[in-house]
């Protein structure tokens, strides 16, 4: 009988479990989309890659996690052996699929697939899987062998190029628009789908290069600049938030039209996020309906500018943003004041039903006569920097004799702008007076109202500047769109509001935006990588919740949580409740 | 001329009738403690002094003012502080920030500074950990944080609920002669104990609450001395 604590026995569990993970990702189309994209051209595709991965990380876990004996024997036959299973079950799974006809239950079966896991070999192609599983898990615990030192820089690395191949078809366009030797270099670098040969060995040395020189190297500076003059340190500044404003001016222009949309949705996200920050992250109260906020906001405006036949007015942009964030402010409190003592699980469903509502008036047949219904409201001007008059009242139609936002590039500008302004707004009301009340209510409400904290004002607060943020990015959104259509304002833009605050880190201003950065902007740009987003949504959250629940960049209170748990050990028992 | 007082209040959880008719008097500069088993309504009767419960009958007044007419945010700027069951510190938060938490209803930022002072002196073991987070405090040092938060609102009259719950003999001690102290330097206390040996030899007077009704009340003195009072809460035979 098996030993179930041997070594051996615990490295085939984790390769089937990376082999059923493998298994997995060819069954939902993944590898098969994935195949068609390259990380170094001609040498291995991105299907590739995430096999070899699979089974290289499981012959990581498996030498980790075996307690037997660390010699180096002893791990390398484990990771191998994981590797090999992981390989094995793949092989099997191709030898399955050449026996039956799985493609009456799984669509993604396809012949397509079996050629592409075994290399187009047929049976053969099935041996080479276990050879390369079994290479693959060999490097996972060589890898994990390694001393730290070393492992960290290649890791980094890895992922590093593992990255630039994913966007290489990006990089390569951009460069390539700007001629001249740029486009020659991207030539060099970046193949049509993926990172050429040498573009992958070239980076591999830079990046491999500058992380063992960094490694170390970020406290020296941070020591150097603390050692500097104050009047030294406000120059270091200066400069910085000078290269930092002509990227972000720059950037458009060189980057083209989809890079400057990418960076508006972003933006948009970003502002939602912040607006939930504040009611969930500072105060604690759960909105699963934030889209109607954002909704709000983008049919005040369309309705104000549009000479579409739904069109009430045709007021400027500039006119209308304010009204848009009056009303969404409105609705936060309209939201607000019947959920106030509504709280937990409750409070989830009631205001997941308010964002539904909202969606479903709009679009209703019902109310056809003032939002449009299904068909939507069309016609949305463009905001327009002229004279003064068309600062509030605009003819119809307008032309616009100054600078018009007509399209991402420009648009890019408002969006950033108003995301800095909200940044800075949500950053000043963390550490006002307000956003002690937030933080006292979303720890102990009943301590915090005995503490003399008005819980009804301080809540209703939360959800009114909430709102308003998503209202304002719900206005730019109608601007960049040029239409509104109540389709758009779905459940899922409220559950992706949540899922940034969750993975950038809750209550905290920068995770938010790096959050909305990961779980927006990547996605938005890897084409291939939409289709399937919501998978990997759903595999990044548990990533997070096991390795790094506290979010991407954590917020202080947080963090020293995690520090002071991490050096005592919570021996007394705090809040002893009877 | 008396402080607090409480006059014949009823409060009800929904059906459940939790205080029966309960009158207290506070007098200004007195402890007084209130007695009583689990579930006698001890810490009801202080949320209904707070204002954290409406009672339904009864009048509560703070040296002739009527503290009912006030929502319970603003019962604390009448000059009435709790120290809640269980101390219920912000767990996540700084002892620091705990501290000026407490001090919420006071707007001025050089008051803030004063209190800060006085609660350092009065608790020389939360400056040392003035950076700490409240969770990893020992249960006595989240006592005296609980307790300094609520006297940073500079309050005349302090509720303290089971001050000594869950702690060692000796911290209870400690934590009692902080009582004292507190009360010497001008501070009305209403402290409810199950502790009743403690509670009994600083107070001036105590009331016995049972199910909800007061069934006694002399001078401390004399409740320690009564057979009725040894017999079901001092353990004595
Ligand atoms: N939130 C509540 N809902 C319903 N009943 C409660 C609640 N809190 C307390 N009670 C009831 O009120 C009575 C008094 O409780 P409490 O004031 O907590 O007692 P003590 O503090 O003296 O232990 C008990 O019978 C208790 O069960
Ligand atoms: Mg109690």
């Amino acid at each position: 009988m098996i030993n179930k604590n041997n070594f051996l026995w615990n490295a085939i569990k984790l390769g089937l479990l990376g082999g059923t993970i493998g298994i997995f990702f060819s069954l939902v189309g993944m590898i098969e989309v994935f195949s068609k994209r390259d990380v170094i051209e001609n040498v291995i595709t991105l299907g590739d890659f995430m096999l070899l991965a699979t089974a290289a990380i499981s012959g990581f876990i498996a030498t980790r996690s075996q307690t037997n004996s660390k010699t180096i024997t002893t791990n390398l036959v484990t990771g191998t052996l994981a590797g090999l299973t992981t390989g094995g079950l793949l092989a099997l799974f191709v030898w399955v699929g050449s026996q039956i006809n799985l493609r009456a239950v799984f669509l993604n079966a396809s012949p397509v697939l079996f050629d592409l896991l075994t290399y187009k070999k047929g049976a053969n192609g099935a041996w080479l899987l276990l050879e390369y599983g079994a290479l693959a898990g060999l490097i996972g615990s060589l890898l994990f062998g390694l001393p730290e030192k070393t492992r960290k820089p290649l890791t980094n690395t890895i992922l590093f190029l593992f990255g630039m191949a994913l966007f290489s078809g990006l990089f390569r366009v951009v460069m390539i628009n700007q001629e001249g030797g740029a486009a020659k270099l991207a030539k060099f670098l970046f193949g049509q789908t993926g990172l050429t040969l040498s573009g992958a060995f070239i980076f591999f040395i830079i990046v491999a290069a500058f992380t063992s020189l960094w490694s170390g190297q970020s406290k020296k500076i941070q020591g150097s600049y603390a050692r500097l003059p104050k009047k030294g340190q406000i120059t270091v500044r200066v400069i910085l938030i000078a290269v930092l404003a002509f990227i972000a001016i720059a950037l458009p222009q060189i980057s083209g039209p989809f890079i400057a949309q990418v960076i508006v949705v972003v933006c948009l996200y970003a502002m939602m996020g912040l607006g939930l920050n504040i009611t969930l992250g500072f105060a604690g109260l759960l909105d699963l309906g934030f889209v109607a906020f954002f909704a709000v906001g983008a049919y005040t405006v369309g309705l104000l500018t549009s000479y579409g036949p739904f069109g009430l007015e045709h007021i400027s942009f500039w006119a209308a943003v304010p009204i848009a964030v009056l009303a969404s402010m409105l609705f936060g409190a309209i939201l607000g004041l019947p959920v106030l003592g509504v709280r937990g699980d409750y409070l989830a469903i009631a205001t997941l039903g308010f964002g539904e509502i909202i969606r479903l008036l709009a679009g209703s047949d019902f109310l056809a006569k003032y939002f449009g219904g299904p068909q939507g409201i069309i016609g949305i001007q463009k905001p327009c920097l002229g004279t003064l008059e068309q600062f509030v009242k605009i003819d119809v139609p307008r032309v616009c004799d100054g600078l018009e936002f007509a399209g991402p590039k420009e648009i890019y500008y408002l969006a950033l702008a108003s995301a800095i302004l909200i940044a800075f707004i949500a950053w000043r009301l963390q550490s006002s007076r307000l956003g002690r009340a937030w933080m006292a209510i979303r720890e102990d409400e009943d301590v915090a109202e005995a503490l003399g904290i008005n819980l009804i004002q301080t809540k209703l607060l939360a959800y009114v500047l909430g709102a308003a943020f998503a209202g304002l990015g719900g206005a730019i959104f109608t601007v960049l769109v040029g239409s509104i259509f109540a389709s758009s304002m779905q459940l899922n833009v409220s559950i992706n509001v949540v899922a940034i605050i969750i993975v950038g880190g809750m209550g905290s201003i920068p995770g938010v935006i790096l959050g909305a950065i990961a779980l927006i902007g990547l996605p938005e740009l890897l084409r291939e990588v939409s289709e399937f987003r919501y998978l990997l949504y759903g595999i990044t959250l548990i990533i997070m919740m096991l390795a790094k629940p506290e979010g991407l960049w954590p917020s202080q209170t947080i963090l020293r949580e995690l520090k002071h748990n991490e050096i005592m050990p919570d021996t007394e028992s705090p809040n002893i409740k009877a | 001329m008396s402080t607090l007082t409480i006059d014949n209040i009823h409060t009800y959880y929904g059906n459940i009738h939790a205080l029966r008719g309960i009158s207290l008097k506070i007098e200004k500069g007195e402890i007084v403690t209130l007695i009583g088993g689990n579930g006698a309504g001890k810490t009801t009767t202080l949320r209904t002094i707070s204002g954290l419960l409406k009672p339904r009958e009864g009048n509560i007044s703070l040296d002739g003012e009527d503290l009912l007419k006030y929502p319970a945010h603003e019962v604390v700027y009448k000059g009435v502080s709790m120290v809640p069951e269980g101390r219920g510190v912000f767990a996540r938060l700084t002892v620091l920030e705990n501290l000026e938490m407490g001090a919420f209803s006071r707007k001025s930022k050089e008051e803030l500074n004063h209190n800060l002072e006085k609660m350092f002196t009065l608790f020389p073991r939360l400056k040392e950990r003035r950076t700490q987070t409240a969770g990893t405090l020992s249960g006595g040092e989240q006592q005296m944080l609980a307790t300094g938060r609520a006297l940073m609102a500079n309050p005349t009259v302090l509720l303290m609920d089971e001050p000594s719950m869950g702690l060692a003999p000796v911290l209870v001690e400690l934590i009692f002669d902080i009582i004292k102290k507190i009360n010497e330097d001008g501070t009305t206390i209403l402290l409810v104990e199950q502790n009743a040996l403690m509670a009994l030899s600083i107070a001036n007077r105590g009331y016995v609450l049972q199910t909800g009704e007061i069934t006694l009340t002399d001078t401390a003195q004399n409740l320690k001395n009564n057979p009725m009072v040894q017999k079901a809460y001092l353990g004595m035979e």
